[in-house]
Formats: structure tokens, sequence, C-alpha cells
């Protein structure tokens, strides 16, 4: 099967300086957008009840940034969005910042919310990052989402491959 | 065939659970991501889960895949992104 082309431009990176939500909106602004979705991810307070004061990323540098990278690719070629940044800190964050940044812009405002949204949560899904989080008495964690249902397994390892294919397209 | 040394990379909770960054394991040719778990298992059983997730060349691997001389072995804890 041949993949479609990449619909936009795209923008993927990994970071320790701070997000600047604005930086993004300007990288996808595009004169044939109607609509442009933003997603914001933020260090909450708390974490199942425990007090938290702000939270360690840790990447695994290349893995991260080529899934990132080929998952705005997807998201690209999925919804045929004008353009789709994406951000991701690294490094420790505290209350109120910015973790990761989405925005997605296209011509109509469904496609921009789904783009932003299956950004996020491929995210979530197999971008090699993790999370230590710091707790107001001292003590810190690793954060564990497999202690929910769902999670990746080696029997589902092939799921978590990239799909898209990197046709050198990669724009502002 | 002689084994090989590989070094397996390690992040977050599994660096922490073995108090290093990476680790090296003996395999002999034609080894797979299972035996890899295996040997770094040997001697930490209980401080690493029984399947972790396995990334060859940064793509996740399945445990019956071959590893090749040169691979880029990580072993990846639950991703937690976002």
């Amino acid at each position: 099967m041949i993949a479609p082309p990449i619909a936009g431009r795209i923008h993927a990176t990994l970071q320790s300086r701070s997000i600047d939500p604005a930086a993004l909106l300007r990288a996808v602004a595009d004169p044939g957008a109607g609509a442009t979705a933003l997603f914001l991810g933020t260090v909450r307070n708390t974490h199942d009840g425990r007090p938290v004061t702000g939270i360690d990323y840790h990447a695994y540098s290349g893995m991260a940034d080529r899934h990132l990278h080929a998952i705005v690719i997807e998201a690209s070629q999925r919804y045929g969005a004008c353009a789709i940044a994406v951000e991701h800190r690294v490094g420790y964050l505290g209350l109120g910042e910015i973790s990761v940044a989405i925005a997605a812009s296209h011509e109509r405002r469904a496609p921009a919310f789904a783009a932003a949204r299956y950004v996020i949560e491929e995210i979530k899904r197999r971008v090699p990052i993790w999370k230590r989080e710091h707790y107001v008495d001292g003590t810190r964690e690793w954060v564990d989402p497999t202690r929910d249902a769902g999670a990746a397994t080696p029997e589902t390892a092939n799921e978590l491959l990239s799909t898209a294919v990197s046709n050198g397209e990669r724009g502002a | 065939m002689l084994p090989t040394t590989v070094t397996v990379l390690l992040f977050a909770s599994y660096a922490d659970a073995l108090g290093r960054p990476r680790i090296d394991v003996s395999l002999t040719p034609g080894s797979t991501v299972a035996d890899m778990v295996a040997r770094v298992r040997d001697g930490h059983a209980e401080r690493l889960p029984a399947r972790p997730l396995v990334a060859v060349n940064q793509e996740y691997a399945p445990y019956d895949r071959v590893i090749e001389p040169g691979d880029e072995i990580a072993l990846i804890p639950p991703v937690a992104g976002g």
C-alpha cells in the first residue's frame, strides 16, 4: 500500500526549553485554515489524591523524536490538516508548566480537533517518554499508566509501529 | 559461534531498578529478543517485569525477533508522556 502524501506542514520537537504556545500557533498559521485547535498539557498539583510539586520528564531521545515525528505525519495523512506542530518538554517542570503543546490547523474545525486529539493520544500510547512525580513529602515516583488496563505488551508490539512513511517534507 | 556482547539501554524505572543506564549481556548468534530479556533478568528477576516492552533500532519489537550485531536495543518501561 502506498501511503497518502503528507497533507501539510509539520513540526515536532522534544525540548528542554519552555514551550511558547504562540510560537506553535504561528507555525501552523495558514491562509487556507478556517480552524486551529490548540491542546496544552500542563503539570497538575495532584495525582490520585497525592499532592504533587513538580514532574521530571525523561525521554529515550532518538526514539522519542522519531515517534513524535511519525505521529504528526500520520495525523497529517489521516486528517489532511494544513499544518500540525507538537512540542514536548523534557527535564524538570513546576506546577502549571506546559509539558506538551499541539497545534493543528485545518479548513474545518472537526478535523482540526481530531488531528490534535490523535497526536496527544498516540503520544501517550507509544512515545518513549517517562515522568517522575515529586510529592509534597519529598518522595518521587515514576508514573506507571499500565496500572490501568489496556497497556501495550510484547504481543501487541506490532500495533505500536509507526505506520507513516516519511517523505522528507518537513516544514516550519 | 562465539557469543557476542550486546548493550541494552535502560530508562526511567528500569534504570533505577538496576541502578544503571545500560547493561551488557552475552548472546549467542541467532538469539531473539526473548533470549536477551532472559539474560538481562538473570540475577535481577525480582526487579524487572517478566515481559517488558523492547525496542530494537528505536522501533517496538516482538519477542521472536532475532537480534543482529549492531542493533540498538532498549527495554521500554510503561510510557507516560503528555
